[in-house]
């Protein structure tokens, strides 16, 4: 992959979902729009966890970026799908910036239990905020993209769909591209061991807030695609089975790809449809053997999988738990 | 939630009303929030001792609370209608919580959680997570989704006043159950043999195996207790709240934030959190019923902003 470049791997992305979207089934095109939406929200937290940091409440920032995006659209009218996803991504990160430093002393479980305790206040907060529409939130208009409106529903959720994509893909290159810079390998090594890379001369508190805020960011657009996809906000955004199920795509995705989190993310959506579908009393029992047999025999995620075939050669020499 | 029963006010005004008043409010709010406290407490003990030995934090430790509660309504209903002393009752209900916690603790520990002990502290909260999902389907398929009363139990011991206000007496009788589950396990802990292995493998797990502390045994037994308390608090508020889907989520929301507030780990902590959070619960109540959702939220990040650990902290060693 690495041979053609990531634009030329992003525009034959690109062209494949457009196309395949315009052949598919209705339900198909929204599923991959939902999984689309909250893959990216995954792929921050994947970028989070790169770090060595899990955040249990990453539905904050789903949640800010999807009332971001409605309430433009209520209050200013605002109904170009690029302004309100850049502007839900934009709030959210902002949000992310303040919190931040609030944030940044803690490690593994405090952390986590910290992010889910913040979200949870939004939650709350946000169920008794009547003038945002309470626990009912509020319903919204279809967007138009640019200079494009669409006529029917269905054009509106095939229009979607490819924006949807064309934002999954920038994200995922710039992600990779990240990844694979000096900085996204720092975050690798901070997450093997912080006081090795403070004594090589880098900040582990740099590396995680860098990391924090792009997650934030990726939350916030995400949560305003999911919002334009479904037409709804409510507080749910926030609740902690949304934040649960993020950090559920980023292990079932693993650290090591970024295409495995949006393939889990499709996987995820699939199984719980179909399993809704088919057993409506126990699909949640369902989801859950699901998730503990991708635990127990794929550790490091479906990433692995597509990893192993063309190990890089530098990871590949290094055994890195025989540093510790 | 908030079933808690408020107490009811006497008709009769004494002459500075206002102040008596007042009185009345802070007494109630302390009354309820202690009340509240009590099974908190108890279900949250049993989070934070199967967190400080087997470094789980059990996100289907709610599960096992509604777990017991169910079995704690059917068995309640199954003694009633036979024509037993009605005082036995209370024994049904701990017999039940005894017999459950000792079928599925070991089932759980041995049978699921075992595979997972060498990954991510993380991890290991996603695996809880996913019994999360089994456990709540399973309890659904097995009790189905009609709410289940237990009320006998509740009135059976009638009413106490106190300070002008009147309150059900089996209200009390869960603050002591808290009170002496809370001394019992303390003393365990403390002052027996057992307990200092307990406290030994919570300090340093590989050390005490070191030492030849038999780690898998304290692991399934702690556990077994972990699941014994959150089957208790079940089994005992059973008769205060209509049993339902759902009530697993609310109760391990709170007995989380109990637990990070007082420390992971700590059980004078989660005593301590438990008080914090039952009397921060009821001041939302009945002063500003709207924050009640998040103001347990807020005291968590509050208390996690000033002291990162939990009120209770251990020194952690630093292990390079």
């Amino acid at each position: 992959m690495r041979r053609f470049g990531p634009l030329a791997v992003a525009l034959a992305s690109f062209a494949l979902i457009a196309a395949l979207g315009g052949t598919a089934p209705n339900w198909v095109v929204f599923l991959t729009t939902m999984a689309f939406a909250k893959g990216i929200v995954a792929l921050g937290l994947v970028l989070l966890m790169r770090g060595g940091l899990v955040s249990f409440g990453q539905g904050l920032f789903y949640c800010a970026g999807a009332y971001a995006a409605g309430l433009a659209m209520r209050w200013a009218d605002a109904s170009d799908a690029l302004l309100l996803v850049a502007l839900g991504g934009a709030v959210a990160l902002l949000l992310g910036l303040a919190i931040a430093p609030l944030l940044a002393g803690y490690r593994s479980i405090f952390f986590a239990t910290l992010t889910l305790a913040l979200s949870m206040i939004a939650y709350g907060i946000l169920n008794k905020t009547y003038s945002l529409g309470g626990s009912d939130g509020i319903n919204l208009r279809a967007p138009s993209f640019l200079f494009y409106r669409a006529a029917t529903p269905d054009a509106f959720g095939y229009a979607l769909f490819v924006f949807t994509g064309l934002v999954t893909v920038a994200a995922a290159v710039l992600c990779r591209l990240h990844f694979d810079s000096m900085r996204g390998l720092l975050s690798l090594a901070a997450r093997d061991n912080e006081i090795r890379v403070e004594y090589l001369g880098a900040s582990v508190r740099r590396v995680s807030l860098g990391n924090f805020v792009a997650a934030a960011g990726l939350g916030g657009m995400g949560g305003a695609l999911a919002a334009l996809a479904l037409g709804h906000i409510d507080p749910d955004f926030a609740f902690w089975t949304s934040s649960g199920e993020f950090v559920f795509l980023a292990i079932l995705a693993g650290h090591q790809s970024v295409v495995a989190v949006f393939l889990a993310s499709i996987l995820l959506e699939l199984v719980r449809s179909f399993s809704s579908q088919y057993f409506p009393n126990s699909w949640q029992m369902a989801l859950g053997i699901f998730l503990l047999l991708v635990i127990l025999f794929l550790p490091e995620g479906l990433g692995s999988l597509l990893r192993r075939r063309n190990p890089p050669p530098e990871a590949a020499s290094l055994p890195v738990e025989s540093l510790k | 939630m908030g079933e808690g029963a408020p107490g009811q006010r006497d008709a009769r005004p004494s002459p500075p009303e206002q102040t008596s008043r007042r009185v009345e409010l802070v007494a109630t709010i302390v009354i309820d929030g202690l009340i509240d406290a009590s099974w908190l407490f108890i279900v949250a003990v049993g989070l934070t001792l199967v967190f400080g030995v087997l470094n789980i934090l059990n996100i289907a430790h709610g599960n096992l609370y509604a777990i017991g509660a169910y079995t704690a309504a059917s068995a309640v209903g199954w003694y009633y209608a036979g024509s037993g002393p009605p005082l036995l009752g209370y024994v049904v209900m701990l017999g039940a919580a005894l017999l459950v916690a000792v079928a599925i603790g070991p089932l759980l520990e041995r049978g699921i959680l075992r595979l997972f002990y060498r990954r991510d502290e993380i991890v290991l909260v996603l695996v809880t997570y996913a019994l999360f999902l089994v456990l709540e389907d399973a309890t659904k398929l097995i009790w189905g989704a009609n709410p289940y009363y237990a009320y006998e139990p509740y009135g059976l011991l009638g009413n106490v006043k106190l300070l002008g206000l009147t309150y059900v007496a089996y209200d009390l009788l869960l603050i002591a159950l808290s009170v002496v589950t809370g001394g019992l396990l303390w003393l365990g802990l403390n002052r027996t043999a057992a307990g200092k292995v307990v406290l030994a493998v919570i300090h340093d797990r590989e050390m005490s195996s070191a030492m030849g502390v038999n780690v898998t045994r304290v692991f399934v037994l702690a556990f077994t207790l972990g699941v014994f308390l959150a089957v208790l608090g079940g089994a005992f508020t059973a008769p205060k709240i209509s049993v339902q889907p759902g009530i697993s989520i609310t109760v391990i929301l709170l007995s989380f934030a109990v637990v990070v507030i007082g420390g992971l780990g700590s059980v004078e902590g989660a005593a301590i959190a438990a008080l914090l959070v039952g009397l921060a619960r009821s001041a939302a109540i009945h002063l500003m019923p709207s924050a009640e959702l998040f103001i347990v939220y807020l005291v968590m990040a509050g208390v996690l902003a000033l002291r990162p650990e939990g009120l209770f902290q251990r020194a952690a060693l630093r292990k390079i």
